[in-house]
């Protein structure tokens, strides 16, 4: 459990949160994280995210698709138990392509959505901590991270600087953990309500 | 930050004024309080259905399948009828969600998700008839390429009725991935939003612990455009499939090559009337007319007048060939279609078909609900009656004169076929009881652009020259409003 310390910032507005997120990035700040009700566009770019692959990964789980379909059926109709079906060769390819595609199609969209839930680290029984419970209603919450070095009145401050409508101080866990929802965690105790 | 504005002269998508909060409100207090009597009379009366439906099923498995009205010379009736009908009426969701996204329409946010799990339900009902049809149902694993004692005896690869299977499955699959990772995010906000614990804990297992950081957005983006990208051909690609269970066949009526387009305009024309008899009720009871407008409802009945034609310009092409080919089998078939014992069906099936949707090309038709409602409803009566005439008109009589025959349909397919309504009808209320029935996260992302409030103002940026419009965002700061929405 790692349970570290952050100053909390909630915007109402995109157009406020943008300047802001280049403010805190130029003080020397670190971000952990934004949490957004929706996808909000330019924000990983303006936080200095990388990209993501998950296509990449989609094309590569399509292929296997592809070729186990392929494959597979190539196997049976020539090797293991070739039958005449219809006047057809044996090596039928065009009649393949329907399952063909199928497969790869398939295999494409779970692996990229089981990739998906690891890379984000999301599955049924995963908890993991919520800044602010309108942080998927209808405002953008900035967490940020603080060591002992930090003066917790200077980030408030810096932090209301750049129009951050609520601000606060949190102790927090910092990744994800198998957890129920309706359970409190020991560490928000440590919260002031 | 995006400098995109909408213009004025197109509707919004979302009326009133509203903010995010705002729509989190409507979209979800029908989940949040507790059922009214509306959705308890139709629950219970689906759930009926259901009943009546697994009751016939296990008649017809018990007694085998002579208590139908199939026979040799008609070995397809209302079971494969059906099952083709409710696949067509599946694809429209596929359409709105994945289609749609590709083409950039904002306006698919209001439907879609509605749409997406319309698409789930019938799928899941369009499966039963392939499966309880086989008969001998316990043997019905022998469809699928695993290694058994029997050789190994393996599917043929080479029949469309085997490609079926593949194509089903991954529709079905793909479907259900798609419209539950749209859903992540929605079922977050009901998780931070629950009183009960026991809400807590039921929204908090299937939000599967999202937060909504950037990254995670991030890649929700890329992921559903990739399905997108992969559910638009394997619409296409499962009703094809689904036409070559009839077009790879040798019989009149049925080996044609306009099958693959004609089946796919054909599912989408029915699954858009679906789509429209659901939202059109939906969007009254839990009073998200703001939300599914009638400007949606207008977008798709432009698409059923569009795919109808398509439709009505394949029957003609059949009854052209028909006569051009100067086959006698052809011809003989397509003849009695209109003059033979089943003109009714033929007739009924052209009329909903070619004729009502053509109506929506008056612009009051197309925007008016009690209309949109009953055309609905005429439309999937007509596609129910097209899969008839192409199974039961192609098949009754074909090359041997000696084995002629009529089929009429017996009680269990007619409950097998209720009991589908019961399944579908059942999970939809499920489905609007506990799951927003609009995809919030998605309505508040285009709210800025689309949105009534936002909207209004912007003449006064559709009346500005092109330098006016272009000093401004050039020299834009990122301190400055651009765009000031209207209550500023």
């Amino acid at each position: 459990m790692a349970i570290k310390k952050y100053a909390v910032a909630a915007y109402d507005d995109e157009e406020v949160l943008f300047p802001a997120v280049k403010k805190v990035r130029h003080s020397g700040y670190k971000i952990h994280d934004i949490y957004t009700p929706f996808a909000v566009h330019g924000l990983d770019e303006a936080m200095g995210l990388k990209g993501t692959d998950l296509h990449i990964a989609g094309f590569i789980y399509g292929l296997c698709g592809t070729s186990t379909a392929v494959g597979f059926i190539s196997w049976i109709f020539t090797s293991d138990w070739p039958i005449v079906y219809g006047g057809k060769p044996h090596f039928a390819l065009p009649a393949w392509i329907p399952i063909t595609f199928e497969l790869t199609v398939l295999f494409a969209a779970v692996g990229m959505t089981l990739t998906f839930c690891y890379l984000n680290q999301i599955m049924p029984g995963v908890k993991k901590h919520v800044f602010h419970p309108r942080q998927s209603d209808d405002l953008f919450v900035m967490a940020i991270e603080l060591n002992n070095h930090t003066s917790e009145q200077e980030v408030i401050a810096f932090l209301k600087a750049t129009g951050a409508k609520e601000t606060s101080i949190q102790v927090a866990e910092s990744s994800w953990w198998y957890g129920r929802w309706d359970k409190k965690e020991p560490y928000e105790a440590l919260n002031a309500v | 930050m995006h400098i995109k504005y909408e213009s004025f002269v197109r509707e919004p998508l979302v009326d009133g004024d509203k903010n995010f909060h705002q729509i989190s409100e409507d979209i979800l207090s029908p989940i949040e309080r507790k059922p009214g009597r509306m959705w308890y009379v139709g629950f219970i009366f689906s759930v009926i259905l259901l009943c009546f439906g697994i009751f016939s099923v296990s008649w017809s498995v018990y007694w085998g399948l002579g208590t139908w009205g199939v026979n040799r010379t008609i070995g397809w009736g209302w079971d494969i009828t059906n099952f083709v009908w409710w696949i067509g009426i599946g694809h429209a969701g596929t359409l709105i969600s994945a289609i749609l996204l590709l083409f950039r329409q904002g306006w698919r946010t209001g439907v879609n998700r509605a749409a997406e799990a319309m698409t789930i339900f019938a799928v899941m009902c369009a499966g039963q008839f392939p499966i309880w049809h086989m008969g001998r149902v316990w043997d019905g694993f022998w469809v699928l390429p695993l290694p058994n004692t029997r050789g190994t005896l393996w599917p043929n690869f080479d029949s469309p009725l085997l490609w079926d299977v593949f194509a089903i499955s991954t529709y079905f699959t793909v479907s259900l991935l798609f419209w539950y990772s749209g859903l992540i995010p929605d079922f977050s906000l009901l998780r931070d939003r629950a009183k009960t614990k026991f809400r807590k804990m039921a929204y908090g297992v299937a939000s599967f612990g999202w937060t909504g950081t950037a990254k995670n957005w991030q890649r929700q983006e890329a992921l559903a455009l990739v399905l997108a990208g992969l559910s638009t051909p394997l619409v296409l690609s499962v009703h094809t499939i689904v036409s070559f269970d009839f077009a790879t066949s040798v019989i009149p009526g049925w080996h044609t090559t306009i099958f693959p387009p004609y089946f796919v305009a054909g599912a989408v024309f029915s699954g858009f009337a679906m789509v429209n008899t659901l939202l059109v009720i939906t969007r009254k009871i839990l009073h998200l007319e703001e939300y599914i407008t009638i400007g949606h409802l207008e977008a798709m009945n432009k698409i059923i007048v569009l795919t109808g034609s398509i439709v009505g310009v394949a029957y003609l092409t059949e009854l052209f060939m028909s006569w051009y080919s100067q086959s006698w089998g052809e011809m003989a078939a397509f003849q009695w279609r209109i003059m033979g014992p089943y003109w009714w069906s033929y007739w009924a099936m052209m009329t909903c078909n070619v004729v009502s949707p053509q109506l929506f090309w008056v612009k009051k038709l197309r925007r008016n609900i009690p209309f949109t409602f009953v055309m609905s409803i005429v439309v999937n009566i007509g596609m129910w009656f097209e899969r008839f005439v192409i199974i039961v008109t192609s098949t009754y009589r074909d090359w041997i004169p000696g084995s002629w025959a009529y089929y009429s349909p017996q009680w269990p397919e007619v409950g097998f076929y209720l009991g589908t309504f019961g399944l579908f009808f059942t999970c939809y209320f499920l489905f609007a009881k506990y799951c927003p029935v609009v995809a919030v996260a998605e309505i508040k992302f285009i709210l800025k652009t689309s949105g009534d409030n936002y909207k209004r103002g912007m003449e006064r940026i559709d009346n500005q020259t092109t330098e006016e419009f272009v000093h401004i965002v050039t020299t834009h700061h990122d301190e400055e409003h651009l765009l000031e929405p209207a209550h500023h």
